[in-house]
């Protein structure tokens, strides 16, 4: 087991320094210049100049061919992306290139927002999830069954950014229960433990600061969650209908046990493989989701921050939070796949 | 002496798009205490779904058991609320199936799947229930029991499951223990020390045992009674000494006639009974062995006949010609 671990994290560097290989191109190959996001249309060639060799955008992306063919092999590897990945190696991320500060900085900020709303966002799909998938498929075609199956079809198919603007207009902008967007009012303040709201606010026992955490994460939180939501009923659904035709399903009810212990002890464990994996998955699908989330939401986290820097150039941010969000995508589906041998005793990793 | 479990005109129906199957139609028979009754029949013949029905385990919909009672000990089960159908099962009667490899649930240890039915039925805390659990499993000739406790289905071969499940149905001390095909999928010699087991606990126990079987070799050393089942009907009912002897039905004989026998001259060729069951969407009015019967005549297609008794006490048919054929001499 220790050695399976050990083995798939060593897996995890190559494939992050294809991440890095990839965000690297893909971000060159937009057009648009940091310099010029920054200094604005109507900055002299001169300034521009001095900014791009300030950050050393005036270097190639990859290597210097031109380099390699008068011979010069330092100045072959001296580009962008070896000396981003010679900083990387040191645990540097660099330097946001419009504010000058260390990006690791903004993170430690802006990260724990969006790991409260991708937290309460999951927690919702799982709570609202997984019931009423085992239920529609006890009680398969039946009436909550068809509004299941309607009502995820929906879930998955309604865009996020439409919900969300159709939330903030009915919520916010006709009923004013809830604010538009935003992490707390302000006055509101919240005593910094992990810099999750709610639970800060629940260890300190600040019930005003606890409800005005809530109010503002719960739109965006159920945004985020519809899809994962509809996509772990399903999955939740099929597995479980899977499960109770087997032969074992039979034995159970045989031995006198009530539908809700052969529901929830023996047909659950067996559905839940599939479902884990589902979940695994949707853990990206809730990290890309958070980037249109927190935009609409105006939610200060690394979502809204990796938008703001794309409209702005800044490579080293939207490096950075690339691969944090492929970091915790790979650590998550490690889990996962942790996670089979706790259910399914015929599983084990040697 | 009171029976034990009485049937009457059991019918069990599962509504598809094809139409309405009629798996189970009207059977009604007794079964007495410590009696082990054999029913037999072939694959479709309705007789894992008429022990189904005892069990209310037809999944409703898409079956339904239409009509009948099942006098068990004085109460209709088919009346019974779901709460007290669930003491019942694993209690009072408990059900071994066909493939141990499937009926063990593969994500808990089996001693665990064991003691379940004691903690339920009676009322047994964790650890007696694990104590009960390693003498069930001694009983039923498990090695090691108590190391054996902890392990999972598959850990188990497929002779050792099919004892644990034994072990499972024995665990609540039922009065009657359906055996579904419970050697069906298991090696001829392990097949034979599956039913010396059970032989074995039931003249410990004295529980009554209904063995269902599509072999008739099998239940001839171990039954007392044999119910033969053809198209959701009983068609023949009798000690297995007078049906053995005194074949009445032509689709017993049949049976009996596709049996390979170790006292045949070699190269005696095996009856086979031409043709396939009917279709139970759309059975005929008449007897539902017509189209396949030898002896039959213009009243078979016509009219369905209704049990009777034959020679012997206790020995009955369904068949209009019985008597003739036994004048025939065939047999």
């Amino acid at each position: 087991m220790g050695r399976y671990i050990l083995r798939r994290l060593i897996s995890v560097i190559p494939t992050l320094i294809g991440v890095t290989l990839v965000i690297f191109l893909f971000q060159r190959l937009i057009p648009g210049d940091p310099a010029v996001a920054m200094l604005g249309e109507h900055a002299t060639a001169e300034n521009v100049a001095r900014i791009r060799e300030q950050f050393g955008l005036d270097k190639p992306a990859f290597l210097d061919r031109d380099a390699l063919a008068e011979g010069d092999l330092p100045g072959f590897f001296d580009s962008q992306y070896v000396s981003y990945f010679g900083r990387l190696l040191q645990f540097d991320l660099g330097d946001s290139i419009h504010r000058r500060i260390p990006i690791a900085e903004t993170l430690e900020e802006r990260f724990p927002a969006t790991v409260e709303l991708a937290l309460l966002a999951m927690g919702l799909s799982l709570i609202i999830g997984i019931p009423i998938g085992i239920l529609s498929a006890a009680r398969r075609n039946s009436i909550l069954d068809g509004t299941t199956m309607v009502g995820s079809l929906v879930g998955v198919s309604v865009p996020i950014f439409w919900l969300g603007i159709m939330e903030i207009m009915l919520f916010a902008v006709i009923l004013k229960w809830l604010p538009s967007g935003g992490r707390l009012s302000s006055g509101v303040a919240i005593e910094p433990i992990t810099n999750l709201l709610l639970l800060d606010s629940l260890l300190t026992g600040n019930w005003a600061g606890f409800t005005d955490a809530l109010k503002h994460i719960i739109m965006p939180a159920v945004s985020l969650a519809t899809i994962p939501t509809a996509i772990i009923t399903r999955m939740t659904r099929s597995s479980m209908l899977d499960v109770l035709q087997e032969d074992y399903i039979r034995t159970a009810s045989a031995k006198g046990l009530a539908e809700r212990v052969v529901l929830f002890r023996h047909a659950l464990k067996n559905a839940f493989l599939p479902v884990i994996t589902i979940i695994g998955i949707q853990v990206g699908s809730l990290l890309a989701g958070a980037v249109l989330t927190e935009t609409i939401f105006s939610w200060p986290g690394i979502g809204k921050w990796v938008y703001d820097s794309i409209l702005g150039r800044d490579y080293p941010i939207v490096q950075g939070v690339t691969l944090l969000i492929a970091i915790i995508f790979m650590l998550v589906n490690l889990l996962v796949d942790l996670s089979y041998a706790m259910l399914d005793p015929r599983i084990s990793y040697e | 002496m009171k029976p034990l479990m009485e049937i009457k005109n059991l019918t069990t129906r599962f509504h598809t798009q094809d139409g309405t199957v009629n798996a189970v139609n009207g059977i009604s028979y007794s079964l007495d205490q410590g009696e082990i009754l054999g029913v037999v029949g072939e694959s479709g013949c309705g007789k894992s779904v008429h022990a189904l029905s005892i069990m209310r385990l037809i999944q409703i919909p898409p079956g339904e058991i239409a009509a009948g009672e099942v006098i068990f000990d004085d109460r209709d089960l088919l009346k019974l609320s779901d709460k007290d159908m669930r003491s019942v099962r694993g209690h009072e009667i408990a059900m071994v199936f066909q493939d141990p490899m499937s009926s063990l649930n593969p994500v808990y240890t089996v001693g665990f799947q064991i003691s379940e039915a004691l903690i339920l039925h009676k009322n047994m805390n964790k650890r007696q229930a694990k104590e009960r659990t390693i003498e069930l499993l001694n009983l039923v000739g498990i090695p090691e029991a108590r190391k054996r406790f902890d392990n999972f289905p598959h850990q188990f071969s497929g002779g050792m499951r099919q004892r644990a499940m034994i072990a499972m149905a024995l665990s609540c001390e039922p009065k009657l223990l359906i055996a579904d095909e419970p050697t069906t999928a298991l090696d001829v010699t392990i097949q034979a020390q599956i039913i010396n087991l059970v032989i074995k606990l039931q003249q410990e126990l004295g529980m009554s045992v209904m063995w269902i079987t599509h072999d008739l070799g099998i239940v001839a050393e171990m039954v007392h009674r044999i119910n033969v089942m053809y198209a959701g009907s009983i068609i023949e009912r009798g000690f297995v000494d007078d049906i053995y002897n005194h074949t009445l039905h032509p689709y017993t004989m049949g049976l009996l006639g596709s049996l390979p026998s170790i006292d045949e001259a070699p190269g005696t060729k095996l009856i086979s009974i031409p043709g396939l069951p009917p279709d139970l969407v759309d059975l005929p009015s008449g007897c539902p062995f017509f189209a396949r019967c030898t002896y039959r005549e213009e009243r078979c297609a016509k009219e369905q006949p209704v049990l009777e008794n034959g020679l012997e006490e206790g020995h009955s048919v369904a068949c209009w010609r019985w008597r003739e054929i036994q004048k025939m001499g065939v047999s």
